[in-house]
């Protein structure tokens, strides 16, 4: 990928920004695009882990998790302001990925996705149990992030969903661009060197190790900020953030849309973000169609969809 | 003023001894070529000095340093590295990416520069990638840089495996059977730039089956059998030496190896 697909790529998801307003039946869908958004945040940063390095987490909402109770827990308690609330759960996000990730990253396939299975699973039965910190189960309350009143006074009004629209698609351009000059780099070349081979990565100098660390720490930190605009943008959150349902949802948006790619992560996270809100007149079924769609999109299109359909194209000889 | 020495090296799997007591050196410009039949232990012991495998017995030295059981990626900083025998090749990536990943060490990647493409990383890229086609024209790929690696034919991904390691800039070059599988016109090229390499000052250790090519290139032969090794000395000495030729054509003396 030079240069050039990189700002076409950004280009291309700027403009989808811009014009998708333009197409919403109600106010309703601002909050629907900022979900995809968000989702797709966390998916762009599994791209960098599994995509590019090659290494699989089935335990990444863990680290939403984390981002999410940092901006419910450290306004109230370390007198933080939300905005900032975000950037330490980061930080913690990072330092925890940095701890778990060097020993779980010696394993590899199945043993890993089960030890990082593990980690999610802590992360969420601590926000469980904690309830005088937590809430427990029933979730808690989190603390407005103030910005609206400032843009008010700015002169612009604009409505909760609209804000978070734009709040959380400016990040996502942020996210996606920098996940796009990793993949060019020298460190992203590295992390899909080892995914090839390790043995050969090694006589070229790779420090393996070093470089899985890496992509678990940026993936890590992507999960951490998208629940952190999560919580945020809906002002309550549960334990469920960092429920296994919401690590393999993740790892089924980046493989449904094409784990290498950027654009493809953020289709992947679109389908799978308005299929439920499209099947809801399915009711009991939901799950079922769901389950179904993605099987036939693992069989048919095994690389998922963007790359698929991108091969299909050129295939035809443009 | 040897560059890589390697004494008394052994190997163990299991029962099986697969490489014992074998010691050689090799001196900067010199091809050293490795023989044997197959399953004679060339690959494992390639694998001993390069750090995939640990030595039960023994010890390898870079430039006197010891290096035993160092693992590959601070070899590879240390000037030696290796191709394989079954290619290893970063198959999702282009062929130029897999020659500019041989430049790793050069490029010392800072995580920040990259992520933000700050204009010092971007620059070292850019230098590097320009050195990268100079390889791939020595390897005659340039035609095919863009391409996915893993479309290339197998005298190709040869070929390629040897501009990533150059890319490197290696002291001490291991070849495992470059020449596998190319044909005639490939195995010529192949030839000519190992002799290009050697004369540059690269120590070459060299496993090979194509025996012209051998005794053609090698100022030195190693000759293994059974993991042990039974002759060593110039091309002309070792291809006289009884031992070899009964190794290699099967004589009586055969069976008593075999069922060690
Ligand atoms: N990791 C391993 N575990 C068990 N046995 C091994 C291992 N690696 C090599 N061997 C055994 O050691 C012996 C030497 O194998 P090696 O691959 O070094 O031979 P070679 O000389 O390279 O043969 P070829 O010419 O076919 O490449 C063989 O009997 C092989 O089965
Ligand atoms: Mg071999």
């Amino acid at each position: 990928m030079t240069a050039k697909q990189k700002w076409i790529q950004l280009g291309i998801l700027a403009v989808i920004m811009l014009a998708l307003p333009a197409f919403f039946p109600s106010g309703y869908y601002y909050r629907v695009g900022a979900l995809i958004y968000v989702n797709a945040l966390s998916v762009i940063g599994l791209v960098v882990l599994i995509g590019y390095a090659g290494q699989i987490s089935l335990g990444h909402a863990g680290f939403a998790g984390i981002g999410a109770y940092a901006c419910a827990l450290a306004p109230e308690h370390l007198g933080l302001h939300p905005a900032l609330a975000v950037l330490l759960g980061a930080g913690v996000s990072a330092l925890m990925a940095l701890l778990i990730g060097r020993p779980i990253l010696r394993l590899k396939g199945y043993y890993l996705a089960v030890a990082t299975l593990g980690f999610g699973i802590l992360v969420s039965m601590v926000l469980s149990n904690e309830r005088s910190l937590t809430g427990g189960p029933d979730g808690m309350a989190v603390p407005d992030i103030g910005l609206r009143p400032l843009l008010r006074d700015m002169g612009l009004r604009v409505s909760g969903g609209e804000f978070w629209y734009a709040a959380s698609a400016l990040v996502l351009l942020l996210g996606a661009w920098i996940a796009l000059n990793l993949h060019q780099s020298a460190t992203g070349r590295a992390m899909r060197a080892l995914h090839g081979s390790e043995t050969a990565a090694r006589t070229v100098g790779i420090d393996v190790a070093r470089f899985k660390l890496q992509a678990f720490v940026i993936s890590a930190v992507y999960a951490s900020v998208a629940g952190s605009l999560l919580a945020l943008q809906n002002g309550f959150i549960t334990p469920d953030v960092a429920g296994f349902m919401h690590s393999v949802e993740m790892v089924t948006m980046a493989v449904l849309g094409g784990v290498g790619s950027v654009l493809g992560a953020t289709l992947g996270a679109a389908i799978l973000t308005l299929l439920p809100q499209v099947l809801t007149v399915l009711a009991d079924y939901e799950q079922l169609v769901l389950g179904f769609v993605m099987i036939l999109v693992m069989i048919f299109l095994p690389l998922g969809l963007l790359p698929s359909i991108t091969a299909r194209f050129r295939g035809r000889g443009v | 003023m040897t560059i890589l020495e390697v004494k008394g090296l052994g190997i163990s799997f299991g029962g099986l001894r697969a490489v014992n007591d074998v010691s050689f050196s090799v001196k900067p410009g010199e091809i050293v070529s490795v023989i044997g039949p197959n399953g004679a232990g060339k690959t494992t012991l390639f694998n001993m000095i390069s750090g995939v495998y640990v030595p039960s017995d023994g010890s390898v030295s870079l430039n006197g340093e010891d290096i035993t059981s160092t693992p590959p990626h601070l070899l590879a900083a240390r000037g030696m590295t290796r191709t394989f025998q079954n290619l290893q090749i970063f198959h999702d990536m282009t062929v130029l990416e897999n020659v500019i990943a041989g430049f790793h060490l050069q490029e010392r990647p800072s995580i920040l520069g990259d992520l933000l493409s700050l204009p010092a990383a971007r620059r070292r890229s850019a230098a590097v990638r320009e050195k990268a086609v100079a390889f791939l024209e020595k390897v005659r790929l340039a035609g095919a840089a863009s391409e996915q690696a893993g479309n290339l034919s197998y005298g190709a991904l040869k070929r390629l495996e040897i501009a990533r390691a150059l890319a490197v800039g290696p002291k001490v070059l291991l070849l495992d059977e470059p020449a596998a599988g190319c044909n005639a016109v490939e195995t010529e090229e192949i030839d000519t730039l190992i002799a290009e390499l050697a004369k540059s000052g690269i120590a070459i250790l060299l496993v090979e089956h194509d025996m012209k090519m051998v005794m053609r290139i090698s100022n030195h032969i190693v000759v293994l059998d059974h993991g042990e090794k039974i002759a060593e000395g110039t091309p002309d000495v070792v291809s006289r030496h009884p031992d070899v030729i009964a190794a290699y054509l099967g004589t009586e003396e055969e069976p008593a190896h075999a069922d060690g």
